[in-house]
């Protein structure tokens, strides 16, 4: 079938294997061990082609939970487990995840994959800081379980690995405590990116902080953006109500996001959060996921998609390379409704995960042509300012852009090719970036630039 | 609520019970595999559940049925409702050439099914309330070129659920046919899936308000109703040459 991920760009065919259980995913391995590439796959939710290749192993029926205990907060579930499945669980017994992403529906074998990242990374790390270890089924077709203490190499190469070292089948997670699932939310406006800077800073100490940018503004303006705070309400309240989200049910034409109708968006939405109250209290499903109300939103750029363009750069030239970044999309005459800036703590030990101590900003842009050669000059920009670009939104990065910043990758591929010297484990991302040598077989056309 | 699921690691039963289980019903399960079953007792255990037990039992073979529903009832002491989900989609082509195989595909789909609600009846009937839900198929309608075989055993249950809702009225108790569409399960993994395909857990949500409704026939997605409405009423003489 063909398949894509959630940027819809690129589109290869691919075989999707969905075995029902550990051990039949096992047999399903050993099956196919001597066919070409295979990648694990969760809800296909990375954006771009890390969870494509031509075989895809697919944790959808990998959605099992283990256990749960309360009293030392840990949950043991499926990789398959979404976190939307995994909240609903946990929160009647007054816990909470402890790192969520921008989307609820990722697995958490995809999270730990890509080691993702949450609004509190600058002070709690990223999802694989809280994971307790991990059953991770090799090439050899060997189970092993990894943890800090066990496994040690294998556990950090992993954590980020984009599913590059083996399958993940099963996570033991660390849970967090929290007096509420509401959030006190605080709205700050800044009219300018040094201003932004100043406000994340001085909020460190706030649990969760992101900022949204209207990446349409020029000159003075450049960098206004919307920043918001939030901290656990103290009112004892674990609802799990679900909001009924609205639905974009076809794919609509690309001309309608043009920069005259971004700019009018931004600058509306700019404006009216303004007039909003500067704090009020809303439920986890507010804060953390607000693009999930609208179901399938990946429709509204089009039949060709759209690339989700993600780097961080150090904390010490940061508001340099962001401005140049944003003076450059600007110039383009690109733009993004989706704009988000957010501080980033100190980097774990994971070999290719993607937080580094500093900031990092993503932009949304609908694919066309003219949109690869400004992408190929914000990655000179990110590069000349030591910073990198997170694979799990990455669909285009050149293999020496990745190399250069990921200064692990060698490592990487070492341990790579001593558990998995048949290169069974790929992708068209790990191809294409020189994670993995498997032959690229790739029959659609439109998998070339544009 | 104690409810009795059969058939509960078929994709739709588990999604449905998971339903029940995050509100906190008690489970009673019965499955072929072991393993599995054992596996998602433990998952509707931490999605809030109390399962008061399972038992693995290969349900084509009616004789174990008795002995089975008689554990059940024991542990869960009264049944607020019974759930009939087990099925297998048999090859319609090798079933044209092989009575053995329709033979088989009959039982498993349709004879099995009515030896267990022919002992549940009688448990309802003594307890004087609760909900038999009996999951069928939009197949059963009418009989299709690619599917008849599995198509009839459908029938047989539905036709049987007719005459059982009017028999069981009296004594107070709710019989409902689920009739599904397309639905992306291991069961129709060899499919290549279009846009009327849905998924098991919407499926099981539209399951769980047409027992709280108590709805007599349900077709999941809602669509389907419309979609059979029009196929049944093809005449035969058009219907004889349609391969869909």
């Amino acid at each position: 079938m063909i398949l894509d991920s959630w940027g819809r760009y690129p589109q290869t065919i691919a075989t999707v294997l969905e075995p029902l259980d550990g051990p039949a995913l096992e047999r399903l391995l050993q099956a196919h061990a001597n066919e070409g590439e295979m990648i694990a796959r969760g809800a296909g939710r990375s954006y771009g082609d890390s969870a494509l290749a031509e075989r895809v192993m697919s944790s959808r029926f990998l959605d099992s939970f283990l256990s749960l205990d309360c009293e030392n907060g840990i949950v043991h579930c499926g990789a398959g487990v979404n976190l939307s499945t995994l909240l609903k669980v946990v929160i009647p017994n007054k816990l909470f995840v402890p790192v969520l992403p921008g989307s609820k529906f990722v697995t958490v074998g995809g999270a730990i994959a890509a080691d993702v990242h949450g609004k509190n990374h600058h002070l709690d790390g990223s999802f694989c800081d809280h994971v307790v270890g991990f059953n991770l089924l090799l090439a050899s077709g060997e189970c092993v379980y990894c943890s800090e203490t066990e496994n040690t190499e294998l556990f950090y190469a992993s954590c980020g690995g984009m599913g590059l070292t083996g399958i993940i089948l099963d996570a033991k997670l660390k849970l967090k405590d929290v007096p509420s699932v509401f959030i006190n939310r605080q709205s700050i406006v800044s009219e300018n990116l040094a201003s932004t800077f100043q406000i994340l800073e001085e909020n460190h100490a706030s649990t969760y902080s992101v900022a949204w940018l209207d990446c349409l503004a020029r000159g003075k303006s450049l960098g206004r953006s919307l920043i918001f705070l939030g901290e656990h309400a103290n009112n004892n309240k674990f609802e799990t109500k679900p909001r009924r989200g609205i639905n974009v049910p076809i794919t609509t034409p690309s001309f309608l996001l043009n920069k005259y109708s971004m700019s009018l968006f931004n600058s509306c939405y700019f404006n009216l959060k303004k007039l909003l109250p500067k704090s009020d209290t809303v439920n986890y499903d507010s804060y953390f996921f607000p693009l999930d109300n609208i179901d399938n939103w990946n429709r509204l750029y089009g039949r060709n998609g759209f690339l989700q363009y993600q780097f961080v750069v150090p904390a010490e030239t940061a508001l340099a390379s962001i401005t140049q970044v944003l003076e450059r999309v600007s110039a383009a005459g690109k733009g993004s409704f989706l704009s988000v800036l957010k501080k980033f703590g100190k980097a774990n030990k994971n070999w290719l995960s993607f937080p580094l101590e500093g900031y990092t900003l993503t932009l949304d842009f609908k694919r066309e042509k003219s949109l690869f050669p400004l992408l190929d000059e914000l990655d000179q920009i990110v590069l000349e300012h030591g910073g990198r670009l997170y694979l799990a939104k990455d669909a285009r990065m050149a293999e020496s852009t990745f190399k250069q910043s990921y200064p692990n990758w060698e490592k990487f591929l070492t341990l790579k090719e001593s558990i998995d010297p048949d290169n069974l484990f790929g992708s068209l991302q790990s191809n294409r970036v020189g994670l993995s040598i498997g032959k690229i077989k790739n029959d659609n056309k439109d998998s070339k630039r544009a | 609520m104690k409810i009795l699921v059969i058939g509960a690691t078929s994709a739709i039963a588990k999604a449905t019970a998971r339903l029940y289980a995050e509100a906190g019903a008690e489970l009673f399960l019965i499955a072929r595999n072991e393993q599995r079953l054992s596996e998602l007792a433990n998952d509707l255990d931490v999605r809030g559940a109390k399962i008061s037990g399972h038992l693995a039992l290969d349900l084509s073979k009616t004789a174990g049925h008795k002995k089975a529903l008689e554990i059940a009832l024991q542990s869960l002491d009264k049944i607020d409702l019974a759930l009939i989900c087990h099925g297998d989609l048999p090859d319609q082509t090798a079933c044209e050439t092989s009575f053995k195989l329709t033979q088989k595909a009959i039982n498993v789909n349709g004879l099995s099914t009515i030896s267990l609600l022919t002992i549940l009846a009688g448990t309802f009937k003594s307890q004087g309330s609760g909900s038999i839900a009996v999951i069928t198929s939009v197949a059963g309608d009418r009989g299709r070129q690619p599917n008849f075989v599995y198509g009839a055993s459908k029938a047989l249950v539905s036709t049987y659920l007719q005459g059982l809702r009017g028999a069981l009225l009296p004594h107070g108790i709710h019989v409902l046919d689920i009739k599904p569409g397309l639905v992306d399960s291991p069961m129709t993994a060899e499919f290549e899936k279009g846009p009327l395909w849905s998924s098991p857990e919407l499926v099981a949500a539209s399951i769980v308000k047409g027992i709280r409704k108590k709805r007599l026939v349900i077709y999941t997605p809602g669509y389907w109703r419309l979609i059979m409405m029009v196929v049944v009423s093809i005449p035969e003489f058009i219907f004889q040459r349609l391969k869909f």
